[in-house]
């Protein structure tokens, strides 16, 4: 193949700019307008030319507390998730364990199973143990689709450790929790930062659990919060999509601080 | 990843069985060794055994409001999937959930396509372009759907000025509030959703191909066009099945795009059987069809999820 000249490369990137902006143009949009004021749904101007602040002020006003719980549930998932899902990826990786094809394969098909189908009746189920409207009812709910991809990333990257890695532990009289506390999860933390991200992420943008599993305002996460919005006539986009951004930013961030991580994530999710 | 440890440095000389097979197990190891699988064994059993199994069973029952102020919930029979079935919405919301799928995964897998062999020529700047591309397939999804919601406004919406300006409509379009245009439109926003998911899994398929395969190809004529239809095409293919069957599993589930941007409607032009069973359940407090309805979607998916299993196995075993 002939190598491009520099003028075709030049070119290329110009083109790849036009189709990142046009890809992105949504979120400029959603911050654009979250800085533009009016009470009512009069059209956006192209630029926020007089940023005004009245749009955050509205959503800090109304969505502190979805905010904080939002990032409870997250949190508390990862944690969660992580403490059953790492020793199991281990457990899957490298003990020939009868059951482990069977566990995986069920982990597999989990992934596929709709949200709707489990929140359906974990409604009926929650409602039974009080476990309605709480943030540990919410936390258990994510971990639905937070354990199988933390299990199937991390018993991928796993299988990849050499053996002789916990033999020698082993044999210095090491059990196996030590060898599994002082050995693989020391080698194996940027799969765990990477299944903890998603994790996050995830339950961060849940919203199929947080509009089944709660009915009260004081357990409410963000994206519940954005819908309720959405849900009536909207009189101001301001503070909608000022909301949007502050339930944005932990994506954002992440795509900056951490992209490694979430671009071995991205496929990871697909190709175990 | 960077984990190299070399094995010179972890094994003993004495401390290596050799010759011996695998190495001899104590007594007792297997027990330890399941106590690491166990809490993930019990978490499936409760979070989606028991509740695949209870579902299954509540498609059976009569389960309202008066089921949950009681406690019992009478068996119906085969009276909830009738009624489900029999219903005028079920015809609508199957074809819609068929439309809804078929649309968004050829737009997404097209336009995915296109920007991955695009992002296969080398330029300045094209590896941080496209990690900028994911940020989509990042955000919440009710986040993105709130900024369409408003770009599709009828009146006061970028779309329509936008296309009032350059004369394209003569008036403006009523996206998601015309029975003949919202499901294309929720469709729309859903592809722009889906695809930078289909850029990076059709992108890092991309990579694998040996090069060397492109420069015989080349010595042979075959550039361009031919290059992608005899060697690109066959050698992605197994990659291209797992991104169709993952698509059409992920939409399925799709329920935040439509709740937010038409509610189902109008008209239920955009309910699908996720939408439809959410509001048997969760709006009319109809468990048992709500239940009825997800069940009939379980088994669409576990289709495709049996598909999936047997395509992305292949490329392993070869």
């Amino acid at each position: 193949m002939k190598t491009p000249s520099n003028t075709q490369r030049f070119l290329n990137t110009g083109l790849g700019v036009l189709f990142l902006a046009i890809m992105l143009f949504p979120v400029y949009w959603m911050v654009n307008t979250s800085f533009q004021g009016g009470g009512s749904a009069a059209s956006s101007s192209f630029f926020p030319t007089e940023p005004v602040l009245d749009g955050y002020r509205r959503a800090i006003d109304q969505q502190t507390g979805n905010l904080v719980t939002s990032l409870l549930v997250a949190l508390g998932t990862v944690v969660v998730s992580l403490a059953i899902a790492t020793p199991a990826s281990y457990a899957l990786a490298k003990f020939k364990l009868a059951g482990s094809n069977i566990v995986l394969f069920s982990l597999l098909i989990a992934q596929m199973i709709p949200g709707i189908v489990i929140a359906n009746a974990l409604y009926t189920i929650y409602n039974q143990v009080g476990l309605l409207n709480t943030i540990p009812g919410l936390i258990l709910a994510n971990a639905t689709q937070a354990i199988p991809f933390a299990v199937l990333i991390m018993t991928a990257f796993m299988r990849g450790l050499p053996a002789s890695l916990v033999e020698a532990a082993r044999v210095d009289g090491a059990g196996y929790f030590r060898a599994f506390f002082s050995i693989i999860v020391p080698v194996s933390k940027n799969s765990i930062i990477t299944a903890g991200l998603f994790c996050f992420l995830f339950t961060w943008s849940d919203f199929i659990f947080a509009v089944s599993l709660t009915t009260s305002d004081e357990v409410k996460p963000v994206t519940l919060g954005i819908y309720e919005y959405l849900n009536g006539e909207v009189q101001s986009w301001g503070p909608v999509l000022a909301t949007a951004v502050l339930a944005s930013i932990p994506a954002i961030g992440m795509l900056i601080v951490a992209q490694r991580y979430i671009a071995a994530g991205a496929l990871g999710g697909a190709t175990k | 990843m960077t984990i190299t440890p070399t094995p010179s440095e972890v094994r003993g000389p004495e401390s290596t069985p050799k010759g011996r097979g695998p190495r001899p197990f104590q007594l007792g190891d297997r027990t330890v060794q399941w106590l690491f699988l166990a809490p993930v064994v019990i978490y499936i059993l409760l979070f989606f055994g028991y509740p695949i199994v209870k579902n299954f069973q509540m498609g059976f029952q009569e389960y309202g409001t008066a089921a949950f102020v009681s406690g019992e919930a009478p068996w119906v029979g085969l009276d909830n999937y009738i009624e489900v079935v029999t219903g005028s919405l079920f015809q609508t919301a199957l074809t819609n959930t068929a439309l809804f799928t078929l649309g968004s995964i050829a737009g997404q897998f097209i336009f995915g396509m296109l920007l991955a062999l695009f992002f296969q020529r080398r330029f300045p700047l094209s590896g941080a372009l496209r990690s900028m591309l994911l940020l989509p397939w990042l955000l919440p999804l009710i986040a993105s759907t709130a900024v369409w919601k408003w770009i599709l406004d009828q009146d006061n919406g970028v779309l329509n000025q936008t296309l009032l300006a350059l004369n394209l409509v003569s008036e403006p379009v009523p996206w998601l509030t015309s029975p003949d245009l919202a499901l294309l439109a929720v469709v729309g926003v859903n592809v722009w959703l889906g695809i930078p998911f289909n850029v990076s899994l059709l992108y890092s398929g991309l990579q694998e191909i040996p090069h060397d395969l492109y420069e015989a190809a080349a010595l042979d004529g075959a550039t361009g066009w031919k290059a992608f239809w005899h060697i690109t095409w066959p050698s992605l293919r197994p990659v291209v099945n797992v991104v169709l069957i993952l698509g059409v599993v992920y939409t399925l589930k799709v329920l935040d795009v439509i709740l937010g941007l038409t509610g189902g409607g109008p008209a239920n032009s955009t309910q699908t059987l996720a939408t439809d069973s959410y509001n048997r359940s969760f709006v009319e407090f109809s468990f048992g069809t709500g239940a009825a309805v997800s069940n009939i979607l379980i088994i669409i998916a576990l289709v495709f999820a049996v598909i999936y299993l047997r395509a992305s196995r292949r490329p392993v075993d070869e």
